[in-house]
């Protein structure tokens, strides 16, 4: 079966023949974030994709991976696209930093995962949490579900973390 | 057999080829035309600019995100027979891509002269990163961009700018000076849709649409179309206009992974890095001997990546570069003469590449005065509603961005 879902007026859909998608999501939806684990190189890869990115062969397991990091690069939108992030906005992409493989296989390169910033809850954040956040934050990922089986991840504050204080654009001036 | 690295690159097309006719719609808002129309008056414009004739065009490219006219379409629509034609996927970073194509579509012997063209209702039709009208099925990778309100350019770009001012405390009044300087070429070109001079406070003020970018951090998008002409050098000496000469031309070149994702890293950098090192040797010259860069503009951060990658200035310093007067009229290597898309218009780059083959031939002005021989003469007074020509432009670059994964170069000489 596809997998389908539906999230803030956006129909989602992974075919089944898009077989490593379909993996992702599906984990996913059961609360856990696998990414491929390449046997040419034991590199971890991020997004799902059918060939090794750094050799191409095809060779992999899915591992489970620990879904931490910091904030490396965020923007902040408050002119929503979409119209149901209107109500939501301004709203952060979090560009984020996962802690495992952080400069391998070379200095510049790591895992870096995109998603919203949300509450524990999975919610879209509200401006006083989005105004906390910035480069250096430490965060985790929570799964928003969509439908059956189908779940986002999505970036909340880590309770647990000592948090730096981020760095944070401001209107109209640099750092 | 072993090849040397020298003899592995074309440097023996360099010369070769010239950029021998320029032509363009008007810049619009909302033209109120289709794409067929459009691309057929800016190819027939290069064409007499050039001095060609229907019996003397056998080629065409073109480029779109499928929302133009095909090239054998137009191509009928103005007598030709031709030779060869492509229609390719893309938007910015194609113009200097479907050059070096032509070029070989010319060495191959499979055609003669190639038109190049882009018609593209950019404010009417597609819009880059949609609308948000209608509810589209999102699948796929789609997915690790769309449900997130991650989709137009301005929003997946600017990771890489929003780093860069933490990595090097570039800010926010430096980037603005890219749309300042590019208003100035602006107000001297009456085809810029937006040709009021604007000041920092202008674009810090405009109300902020992703941050880090403000409105006036971003093109302007438009209707129009727009056409280059591409032939042999030895052609060339026959035709009405001095050509541009093509010293070099590098074609959608990338990062490793092309990295969307920002996996490869370092994220402030742009394909640039890895473009300079085909663009630089195979023209034979370096950034310290162009006079004019017109480097792509989708929004002013854009731009200061770009002419940092490219070795205009050192990487991190491209706050100073674009904001210390370098790339004004009037400096030392003047930007986008033209307003670029920022202020004259959008399409996807070709726009100015246009404006450069007129900076070589020493006539892109459009208000100076005309003397009693019909011959232009420059004031090189740049203030509003004045020159725009920059003295002496021996060498021009131009700096194409697809993303910042993605990038395409070309360089010319005056012929």
């Amino acid at each position: 079966m596809p997998l389908q879902g539906e999230y803030l007026g956006m129909e989602l859909f992974v075919p089944d023949e898009g077989v490593e998608h379909k993996k992702f999501f599906e984990y996913c939806g059961r609360g856990d974030f696998r990414l491929q684990r390449w046997k040419s190189n034991g590199l971890l890869s991020y997004p799902p994709s059918t060939g090794n990115p750094w050799d191409g062969t095809t060779e992999h397991d899915w591992e489970s991976v620990e879904a931490k990091g910091n904030v490396m690069s965020y923007v902040e939108v408050p002119h929503a696209i979409i119209p149901a992030l209107r109500e939501h906005s301004p709203y952060l992409v979090l560009l984020v930093e996962l802690d495992v493989q952080r400069g391998e296989p070379s200095e510049h390169e790591a895992l870096r995962v995109i998603g919203n910033l949300v509450t524990p809850d999975g919610d879209l954040a509200p401006p006083d949490l989005v105004d906390r956040v910035g480069i250096g934050s430490r965060v985790r990922m929570v799964f928003r579900r969509v439908g059956e089986g189908f779940a986002l991840p999505q970036w909340t504050l880590d309770e647990t973390a000592d948090q730096p204080k981020p760095w944070r654009y401001v209107e109209g001036s640099g750092p | 057999m072993s090849v040397s690295s020298d003899d592995a690159t074309p440097r023996h097309l360099r010369d070769k080829y010239a950029i021998v006719g320029v032509g363009e719609t008007p810049y619009l808002r909302f033209g109120g035309r289709t794409t067929r129309q459009m691309g057929v008056e800016a190819v027939r414009n290069a064409m007499a600019d050039a001095g060609l004739g229907k019996d003397d065009v056998d080629g065409m490219l073109s480029y779109s995100v499928m929302d133009s006219t095909m090239s054998p379409v137009i191509g009928s629509d103005l007598g030709l027979r031709l030779n060869f034609y492509m229609d390719v996927i893309g938007g910015g970073s194609s113009t200097e891509a479907i050059l070096g194509l032509a070029i070989g579509a010319i060495e191959t012997g499979m055609c003669k002269t190639v038109a190049l063209f882009r018609s593209m209702n950019g404010a009417t039709g597609v819009r880059m990163g949609g609308t948000g009208r209608g509810a589209p099925r999102i699948s796929s990778e789609q997915l690790f961009g769309a449900p997130y309100g991650y989709t137009s350019p301005a929003q997946y770009f600017s990771p890489t700018f929003m780093r860069h001012m933490y990595e090097y405390g570039t800010t926010a009044e430096q980037v603005a000076h890219v749309k300042v300087f590019h208003s100035w070429g602006a107000s001297c070109n009456p085809k810029a849709v937006y040709s009021h001079r604007v000041t920092v406070e202008d674009v810090i003020e405009s109300r902020p649409i992703t941050r880090p970018l403000h409105l006036l951090d971003c093109c302007v998008e438009t209707d129009n179309a727009t056409c280059i002409i591409v032939t042999t050098a030895e052609r060339a000496a026959d035709l009405r206009q001095r050509p541009a000469r093509v010293l070099s031309v590098v074609g959608r070149c990338s990062k490793p992974r092309m990295d969307d994702h920002y996996q490869a890293g370092p994220i402030t950098r742009v394909a640039g890095h890895y473009a300079k090192e085909i663009l630089w040797p195979n023209a034979g010259v370096g950034p310290e001997d162009v006079d004019v860069t017109g480097s792509y503009d989708a929004f002013t951060f854009t731009t200061l990546l770009q002419l940092e990658d490219y070795g205009f200035c050192k990487k991190g310093e491209g706050g100073d570069y674009v904001s210390d007067g370098t790339i004004g009229l009037g400096g030392r290597r003047p930007n986008n003469t033209s307003g670029g898309h920022l202020c004259e218009g959008y399409t996807h780059g070709m726009s100015m590449v246009i404006e450069n083959v007129r900076q070589l031939r020493g006539e892109v002005d459009d208000y100076c005065p005309v003397d009693s021989r019909g011959i232009r003469q420059h004031t090189y007074d740049y203030s509003a509603g004045g020159c725009r020509q920059v003295r002496d432009a021996e060498v021009t670059a131009n700096l194409g961005w697809a993303t910042p994964g993605t990038g395409s170069a070309l360089v010319m000489r005056r012929g």
